[in-house]
């Protein structure tokens, strides 16, 4: 959207029109008796990718990941990977493997055996089977515990063994399905780092489902957001985080603050928002495509608001508050402000100072404000 | 709180003395001298003798452990598909049926399911010549549809709670669902197949009242036996088989108890291990 | 898997085309080829459901059909002693005679009423011991530190697997006018003349009490094991007492186990033969021993089977009733 220039050293396929697509879901729709689970789905991933499909319990991304693995067939539509058409192809035969969230490791085989099974089933010499389950746990820094049952192992050490495991029959699509909700806050973190780092390695097309939306931001080269059985937007994390196409997305991804208005003036470089919501105009210094009295929304995010005490003496996007809450979360403070038409607004601002003396604290009157680039203007 | 404290103990040490004291009496007076099975007259292993010597109750004994060994083999066989199938088949035409009638053997009164059983073979002989007369066989076949029933209980139970991405997962990396069913499931089931052949061999063992119904002569049971002479009366000999029926049953027990306590331990062991990983 | 290292020999080359190639063996012979495996893949999945269903069909189903249809017939000397239900007649009509008289005898002769009615009330007040007794063991196992749990179950059941014919013979012994409890009573001088529990309903219910005390005790434990032990903290917290909580808290929530149980006791003990047999008198009229003296005695099979059919219709509800809440807990379970 309004990402720079493409230079040669990003990556970024879906952006050149000479790329065919890798995977490409066509108008998918799964239905589970009445109940839509994925409607008239369509997407395109390409080769090398690192996809986040994201989306609150329940909106079907976990469906479509079972749909590319090929444990569900589709209602209706149809999956191509690598240009061939997935329809009936079951599970154990498609160029696809899958990371279960519970790892699903095989409870009475030990770590090297577990790396081993998809090879045998290629009917793989024992030597080139032993060689390259050995090469994978190197990967993943797994050697030394080759011999041990799963039960003997932490819950980081099971997850690498669930990754060797998927990776060692170079699927030309990996699928992991919530790949670090099972590891602890820290863990989770460090591991995030090392998946990528073994994607960029193996340089095998990744499709991850999860619910995290800081782990999708982190991780991915385009993050998908699904609700309700439908894709609402496809971008690179900038894209989502920045230029939301919808609340939705914009409450889901981070926190916002979304004021209704109405447009007023509707120039190509800039638009104005009457919101009553705010008690203000909204001064938005980029064009939006809506007509004049069309109902929007602007989307502004916490840490792009600033707030202090004295009048900032601004004509524009600045607005009067009573501090309602304070809460100090250490690298950051969150203000909740009320306005004087009483709608609450989140701000955040970085705690600079040790123990600053001058903070703002409760009930205290201050200005809020905001630069005209700041605001996200929604219209769904 | 202190009503409880005495309470649920005190009800449980009586439970028990009421599950083993008829038991414990048992074996007690089968070393009796008396064949007054309730005078104690002094110590005497007599009976035992008396029961190795006593050809109709060896006889019986043998038929029942090959019935009940056959019946146990094929019992966990179909129990075993049976509970796969319920576990795992969530949508088939004539499901509901199906799970009805693996269920229902479970509290079937078993005159019905003897007389029932015994009336069809009676009538599939009259139609095919098959199975000719009643003995062996037809009690072998009456026992394997109760005992499939207590297996695939114990095996869909199994199942359920076991993680279905696991056989996911090995779809997944490339192998058929048969070869999955033997290389995955079977063996991370295999306790509870062990379980029900025991429970299957025990039920085939216990099983008085089908096997009256669908036997012929020359195939009485070990239970048929115990029942005609317990019904003239009480008999030391009797005694003396159920001391060594408990004695069996104990020792397995405890052999089985040995093995899971020491398993426990070994898996606590690893469980320390991996912690210690994590701490390096 | 034809597919697969496909893109590495194609690259460089046009790759519109290559695409085009792979689409189209997805499509033609490869469709054909997955079609055929499917159709076979679903052969397999029939015939493992095949199995033990035609089994069952033929070992469970069928003979309560045959039960119900020699019900309808009429006791004949002969072999097998009963008429046929249909015959020729002259090759051309076939001639079907239902007799609805064993159904009429039964409902006449108040033996069969009162046998019924005796087995129900018999396993109905065995039941309601078997929980009073059972109860407070399950609780107590399921309450016990967990490394005794195993050692506790393991007790409960190793009764159970040895032969239940010999724990009901065991009874006798304890039972009978010059039995264990005769004896010691007389030998302590609390009575005079031995008091007479055999053969006595007395000597019946205690019988199914403790034969079927097992099958009370797993279920109860199963479900009570499960129960989240900070709901009763929640109890307490909020001001209820121990006692109270119990009857609140945690024997509704045992609603299921306690159903599970008693349908497992019920059912079996409404139609129990051998202990009537062996510790009741010949006063103590149970059903599943009245239909054993029909058969075995007077050989009578139409009237055997009436009695088994009509059994069987007045155990229709609790084994509804059982399969359903099986169900509901397997489903939870998923």
């Amino acid at each position: 959207m309004a990402e720079s220039s493409n230079a040669p050293a990003v990556f970024q396929p879906w952006r050149d029109p000479n790329e065919t697509p890798y995977v490409s879901i066509e108008r998918v729709t799964k239905k589970f008796g009445e109940f839509v689970a994925v409607y008239e789905l369509s997407l395109e991933i390409y080769r090398k990718e690192l996809f986040c499909l994201l989306g609150a319990s329940g909106c079907g991304k976990s469906t479509l990941l079972r749909m590319l693995a090929g444990f569900e067939q589709p209602s209706s539509g149809r999956i191509l990977i690598d240009g061939v058409d997935m329809a009936g192809i079951p599970p154990y035969e498609r160029p696809v493997n899958m990371m279960f969230q519970s790892y699903a490791l095989f409870p009475h085989m030990n770590v090297a055996q577990n790396v081993a099974f998809g090879l045998k089933q290629e009917k793989l010499p024992a030597s080139a089977v032993r060689k390259r389950a050995g090469e994978m746990l190197e990967l993943v820094k797994l050697g030394a515990f080759a011999k041990r049952k799963p039960h003997q192992l932490s819950g980081g050490q099971r997850q690498r063994v669930a990754l060797a495991r998927s990776l060692v029959k170079k699927p030309k699509l990996l699928l992991l399905d919530e790949p670090l909700a099972a590891l602890d806050k820290k863990l989770r973190e460090h591991t995030q780092f090392e998946l990528m780092n073994i994607q960029e390695q193996v340089g095998v097309t990744f499709v991850v489902v999860t619910h995290d939306q800081q782990e999708a931001m982190t991780l991915s080269t385009r993050i998908g957001v699904m609700d309700e059985g439908e894709l609402i937007q496809i971008g690179t994390p900038t894209d989502i985080y920045e230029f939301p196409q919808s609340r939705y997305v914009a409450d889901f991804i981070g926190s916002v603050n979304i004021f209704a208005g109405k447009m007023i003036v509707d120039e190509p470089d800039h638009v104005v928002i009457h919101s009553e919501e705010a008690g203000m105009d909204i001064f938005v210094n980029h064009g939006v495509s809506a007509g004049p009295d069309a109902d929007v929304w602007a989307a502004i995010r916490p840490e792009k608001m600033h707030i202090s005490r004295e009048d900032p003496a601004r004509e524009q996007n600045c607005v009067r508050g009573i501090v309602d809450e304070v809460a100090y979360m250490g690298d950051f403070s969150t203000y909740l402000v009320k306005l004087e038409s009483g709608k609450i607004v989140r701000i955040t601002q970085p705690n600079l100072l040790r123990g600053n003396p001058d903070r703002i604290l409760w009930d205290e009157q201050v200005y809020l404000h905001w630069d005209a680039s700041s605001p996200v203007v929604v219209t769904k | 709180m202190n009503q409880r404290r005495f309470f649920v103990p005190t009800a449980m040490v009586l439970g028990f003395v009421f599950l083993y004291a008829p038991i414990v009496s048992l074996i007690v007076f089968s070393f009796n001298k008396s064949k007054l099975v309730t005078v104690w007259a002094g110590f005497s292993t007599q009976w035992y003798g008396a029961l190795l010597q006593n050809d109709q109750i060896l006889q019986a004994a043998w038929v029942s452990l090959r019935i009940a060994t056959l019946n146990a083999t094929a019992a966990v066989v179909l129990g075993t598909i049976a509970g796969f199938v319920i576990a795992r088949f969530r949508r088939f035409r004539g499901r509901t049926l199906f799970t009805g009638m693996v269920m229902a053997p479970l509290v079937m009164p078993e005159v019905i399911t003897g007389l029932s059983l015994l009336l069809l073979f009676v009538a599939m002989e009259a139609a095919l010549g098959w199975p000719a007369g009643r003995g062996f066989l037809t009690i072998t076949i009456a026992h394997i549809t109760f005992s499939m029933a207590y297996v695939a209980v114990i095996i869909q139970s199994r199942l359920s709670d076991m993680d279905e991405s696991i056989e996911e997962a090995a779809l997944d990396l490339g192998a058929r669902p048969a070869k999955i069913f033997f290389q995955i499931t079977l063996p991370i089931i295999a306790p509870a197949l062990v379980a029900g052949w025991l429970l299957s061999f025990t039920l085939s063992l216990d099983d008085l009242v089908i096997a009256s119904f669908v036997s012929g002569p020359g195939s009485s049971t070990l239970p048929m036996v115990i029942f005609s002479k317990v019904r003239l009366g009480v008999s030391p000999e009797i005694n003396a088989l159920a001391t060594i029926l408990v004695a069996v049953v104990a020792i397995g027990t405890i052999i089985s108890g040995i093995f899971l306590a020491r398993q426990r331990r070994a898996r606590e062991r690893d469980m320390q291990m991996a912690k210690a990983d994590i701490a390096d | 898997m034809s597919t697969r290292g496909a893109p590495a020999l194609t690259k460089g080359v046009n790759r519109t085309a290559s695409t085009a190639v792979k689409r189209i063996s997805g499509f033609g012979l490869g469709a054909v080829w997955h079609g055929l495996r499917r159709r076979f893949r679903g052969l397999g999945r029939a015939s493992v459901i095949g199995i033990p269903y035609l089994w069952l069909l033929a070992f469970f189903l069928i003979p309560f059909v045959i039960v119900l249809k020699i019900s309808l017939a009429e006791t004949e000397i002969a072999q097998p002693p009963y008429t046929s239900l249909w015959y020729w007649i002259e090759h051309k009509y076939l001639n079907i005679r239902l007799n609805l008289g064993n159904y009429q005898y039964l409902i006449q002769d108040s033996l069969y009423w009162t046998a019924y009615l005796n087995s129900v009330k018999i396993a109905a007040v065995s039941t309601v011991f078997c929980l009073l007794v059972g109860y407070p063991i399950a609780y107590g196992i399921a309450r016990a530190r967990p490394d005794r749990r195993i050692l506790l179950l393991m007790l409960v059941i190793l009764p159970f697997w040895t032969s239940f014919l010999i724990r009901v013979y065991a009874w006798i012994g304890i039972l009978k006018t010059n039995g264990l409890i005769n004896n010691a009573l007389m030998a302590l001088g609390i009575v005079d003349t031995p008091l007479v529990m055999m053969q006595t309903d007395f000597a019946v219910y205690l019988g199914i009490v403790y034969s079927y005390l097992p099958f009370m005790i797993l279920p109860l434990y199963a479900n009570l094991e499960k129960l989240d032990l900070t709901l009763l903290e929640a109890a307490a917290d909020l001001g209820c007492r121990p006692s109270k909580a119990f009857f609140r808290v945690t024997l509704p929530l045992s609603m299921p186990g306690i159903l599970a149980g008693s349908m497992l006791v019920f059912i079996p003990a409404v139609g129990e033969f051998v202990i009537p047999a062996l510790l009741g008198g010949p006063d103590t009229l149970m059903i599943g021993r009245i239909l054993w003296d029909e058969f075995f005695a007077n050989r009578d099979w139409p009237v055997a089977s009436a009695v088994a059919i009509a059994l069987l219709l007045l155990l229709v509800i609790p084994i509804v009733l059982f399969q359903y809440n099986q169900a509901r807990a397997a489903e939870a379970k998923s």
